[in-house]
């Protein structure tokens, strides 16, 4: 075939000489990839669960993502009220968004303060708080930093570029059983005329997870 | 001060409470992690066995044991989870931070011992 003979969709110039590797699955499945298929085959077989679930389930998760959690903290930044909600009651008060708790967990929210630093890891596996956020960080689910972080989290967070003050307590949730927890963090200073829009987007998945503050110049909205 | 009217009925001293019901541990208690090692699906790690720590919020509602429920056995018993507190000093001797820093996790009653 000649390189450049085969259709493409708009959006996909190919003004490029082809030197990259085809798009496609050459090597052969894995262990886990042949696991993977021979137990959703089987529960399929044995009309436990139909193809259709499983397509659904992935519709769910693709449906999460920080944006949810990040309109979640900005409303918290700018309504007492309402924070006061989340910190007694996270996962109530996600669902007054709409956010629903499809996998059953509760979620306790905790708050960043000039005198405490939170952050989360699951040492057991993944748990993350899904619901609010979508699927977790790779690095999140390897075990350096499942390990690391209950071990010397403060090593952890300076290679983030997050150093906490000697006199802030760190608090290190370790996300096991069905409790997720979400960060709220700390509102920077210069976000005082900012509307709620523009507050969610100096919200990213790192500061939700707690590995970094929240700064204006996540956001790239104003200079 | 005011004595305020309030329209929450007042709660019965004579109801009792089934077994499970109303969670052992409150905030503030004193607690050790259990030492088993189960075989199989469990939830509470090992660095934490016999660790002790102190209970910071019960966790509500009362939820089934996900150590069986991982085994398929739903048994229908719910008992509280707890937020526990637990210095990071206390689980590592040589930890470098402020004494002030702390492990939290979620632990399901039957793991916890009064101290």
């Amino acid at each position: 075939m000649e390189p450049h003979d085969h259709g493409h969709e708009a959006g996909h110039g190919h003004d490029h000489p082809h030197d990259h590797a085809e798009i496609g699955q050459l090597a052969p499945p894995q262990f886990y990839d042949i696991m993977e298929t021979a137990v959703r085959e089987l529960l399929i077989e044995k009309k436990l669960i139909e193809p259709d679930e499983i397509r659904r389930q992935i519709e769910v998760l693709d449906s999460r993502t920080p944006a949810l959690g990040a309109r979640v903290v900005a409303r918290a930044w700018l309504d007492p009220e309402f924070r006061a909600r989340l910190l007694a009651n996270g996962r109530a008060a996600c669902e007054e968004f709409g956010i629903s708790f499809y996998d059953d967990t509760q979620l306790i929210v905790l708050e960043n303060t000039e005198t405490v630093h939170n952050l989360i890891v699951c040492t057991l596996c993944s748990c993350y708080p899904r619901p609010v956020l979508g699927l977790p960080p790779d690095w999140y689910k390897l075990k350096p930093y499942r390990a690391r972080a209950v071990i010397e989290p403060r090593a952890v967070l300076a290679e983030f570029g997050t150093i906490i003050p000697d006199d802030v307590e760190v608090r290190v949730s370790d996300s096991t059983a069905m409790v997720r927890y979400l960060v709220l963090p700390r509102r920077p200073e210069g976000t005082e005329d900012f509307t709620e829009d523009e507050l969610a987007a100096i919200v990213t998945r790192d500061t939700m997870i707690g590995v970094v503050p929240a700064t204006v110049a996540a956001g790239g909205i104003r200079q | 001060m005011t004595q305020e009217r309030s329209s929450q009925p007042r709660k019965s001293a004579t109801v009792v409470f089934a077994w499970g019901e109303r969670p052992i541990f409150q905030a503030g208690d004193r607690i050790r992690i259990g030492t088993r090692t189960p075989i199989g699906h469990y939830r509470v790690p090992t660095y934490l066995r016999g660790k002790q720590g102190v209970v910071v919020q019960v966790i509500a509602p009362a939820a089934v044991d996900n150590e069986e429920e991982g085994y398929g056995r739903n048994a229908g018993k719910r008992l509280h989870y707890y937020r526990v507190a637990i210095p990071l000093e206390e689980i590592w001797p040589d930890y470098v931070g402020s004494p002030r820093d702390g492990l939290y996790i979620e632990i399901y009653e039957t793991w916890l011992e009064r101290i």
